[in-house]
């Protein structure tokens, strides 16, 4: 016999651990991100807008944004492949690759990012084969969406595997004995059962590129204007005592930040919040 | 041959789309990791082993032991206070609370490093005041802890949360019925329901606690032999076009996230193996 939930628990430690938790989340985080916004007051409206619609600022903003986006949609199709083959097929090694998934979380950026470098270099193992065709991907806007491809990888994979573990059989069968060929019940049951779920993996890609850093330095070789990120972009204005143009960035990325968040729980919510997983 | 059964492909599409799945990690995934390894032993043993003789290699890796090693410890204890205030109890704002939680994790790591570069630093909010009593955060070792302990404020409790939510309440008031104190309680039945998750929380934090670079990069101010974590020694190695010592270093990088990953699968292997409760073993919930 459940009863319903009451309001006041039996359950000790209440107010110790609630008043523990918020107060060490307000001293780490809270109080340091509060700091950046009243620094940002400063400026005022006009200054802050002055100070991110200079054109060095623009060219990082939309080289960020619009490789993010790039990066999230190559993962949103190669994702689906690969949690698809995961999930649905059995073959030699499939664990393994299971195993790899996580490794672009795993692996510290910097890493990431100096053997990404070496890779496709000109003389690198994949760049080889990249440059007879005219392919420049180091130090080029393709260095960087190779980068944001790599760490948003698992993101994709990781919602939609539980979703795809989650989908009856049945249903399948239904639309099957229905007449509909497979292509027709991939496109008119499986997808649409999915969606929310390829969204949140696809959101959180996105959400995570555009404030990456560590592993697109190394790729993109900074040249300002033109393969300069955003998050680079403060960390220059920063080492020039820039204070308010880094403050600027900052205040930006974050409040975009805080919109996919908000984003992402909403899928989450609409995709039953049981296929939420990306750390 | 049989007929194909309807809810299946036809067998080219399976092969394709492995073969697509092979290619594109072995691409992606596969060669960087393996590229770090051929990069450290491209000189051979001895160069690579020599790479560690360097006493700001040393240095670096003994700052990055200790930053894990607080942060580490601080957001466990963190993750099961607030993991237990979630999961256990009703309350306004608990949604709230649960964002905030995640939000290190959605800010990019280079604002991580500013809001404390803008709390303690020089033209920060104590700046002065740390200055007046010869105090220094940034660009030194404080810095870096406080960094390293922001971002990886959520790892534990985002594992600890959903489980003991689903595990509910009833194990712990038997307990309590059964006469157990609130921390025998908790030592006796809360741990044990969720070591394997506990256990997981703590190698991830772990594992993003020795190998963040960015939020570390903009407080540490690169200085050598002191504020150097094993991330940043790897960049200033590469840049310096020490290639083989850069990734020697790396490696060393490029192993914890073996084991890293090797402990995760083999902590999902228990998790589904272990009983989600010890009272109700095999029952769901």
């Amino acid at each position: 016999m459940r009863w319903p939930r009451r309001r006041h628990s039996v359950l000790p430690g209440f107010g110790l651990t609630l008043g523990f938790a918020v107060v060490y989340l307000s001293l780490v985080a809270l109080i340091p991100m509060a700091a950046l916004f009243l620094r940002s007051r400063g400026l005022g409206w006009g200054g802050f807008w002055e100070t991110v619609t200079t054109p060095r600022v623009l060219a990082a903003c939309r080289l960020s944004f619009g490789a993010a986006l790039i990066a999230a949609t190559i993962n949103a199709v190669f994702g689906f492949v690969v949690a698809w083959t995961l999930t649905r097929y059995r073959f030699f090694g499939r664990r393994l690759v299971d195993a790899l998934i996580d490794l672009p979380f795993a692996l510290p950026t910097a890493v990431s990012g100096i053997a990404l470098t070496t890779i496709y270099a000109p003389t690198g193992w994949l760049g080889r084969a990249l440059e007879p065709l005219g392919i420049k991907a180091v130090f080029s806007p393709l260095g960087v969406v190779i980068a944001l491809t790599f760490i948003g990888l698992p993101f994709v994979v990781r919602t939609l595997q539980p979703a795809l573990e989650d989908l009856e059989v049945e249903v399948e069968e239904a639309a099957a004995s229905l007449g509909a060929r497979r292509r027709q019940t991939f496109r008119r049951v499986i997808l649409p059962a999915v969606a929310p779920a390829l969204l949140t993996g696809f959101a959180l890609a996105f959400a995570r590129a555009l404030g990456e850093y560590g592993s697109v330095v190394f790729i993109s070789g900074n040249l300002p204007g033109k393969t300069e990120i955003a998050p680079l972009l403060i960390v220059t204005q920063l080492e020039q005592y820039d204070y308010e143009g880094a403050t600027a960035i900052a205040v930006l990325l974050l409040v975009v930040s805080f919109v996919m968040l908000l984003v992402i729980n909403a899928l989450q919510r609409w995709s039953g919040g049981r296929h939420a997983r990306g750390a | 041959m049989g007929l194909r059964p309807s809810t299946a492909e036809p067998r080219w599409v399976r092969l394709l789309l492995v073969s697509v799945t092979l290619l594109f990690l072995g691409a992606f995934l596969v060669t960087p990791l393996v590229a770090v390894f051929v990069e450290a032993f491209r000189k051979g043993l001895g160069a690579y082993l020599a790479s560690f003789a360097d006493p700001a290699v040393l240095s670096a890796i003994r700052l990055t032991l200790l930053a894990a090693g607080i942060a580490v410890p601080v957001n466990l204890v963190f993750g099961l206070a607030a993991a237990w205030a979630v999961a256990k109890f009703e309350f306004p704002g608990k949604s709230l609370l649960t964002t905030l939680i995640d939000l290190p994790l959605a800010v990019s790591p280079v604002v991580s490093g500013l809001i404390y570069v803008l709390v303690f630093g020089l033209h920060g909010w104590l700046g002065p005041w740390l200055q007046a009593h010869d105090l220094q955060v940034i660009f030194a070792v404080p810095g870096i802890v406080l960094a390293t302990v922001f971002v990886t404020v959520p790892f534990v409790a985002r594992e600890l949360i959903p489980l003991m939510q689903e595990q509910g309440t009833e194990d712990e008031e038997s307990a309590l019925t059964l006469g157990a104190s609130g921390w025998q309680t908790f030592r006796r039945v809360t741990l044990p329901n969720v070591r394997w998750a506990l256990l997981y929380g703590v190698i991830l934090c772990n594992a993003r606690a020795m190998g963040e670079f960015g939020a570390v990069s903009v407080v540490s101010g690169h200085i050598r032999g002191k504020t150097n974590t094993v991330p940043l020694q790897v960049e200033i190695l590469y840049n310096e076009y020490n290639f083989v010592a850069a990734f020697a270093v790396a490696s060393l990088l490029a192993m914890l996230a073996l084991v890293t990953l090797a402990a995760k699968t083999l902590v999902e292997w228990r998790v589904a193996a272990a009983p989600a409760s010890i009272f109700a073993a095999g029952e769901k919930p």
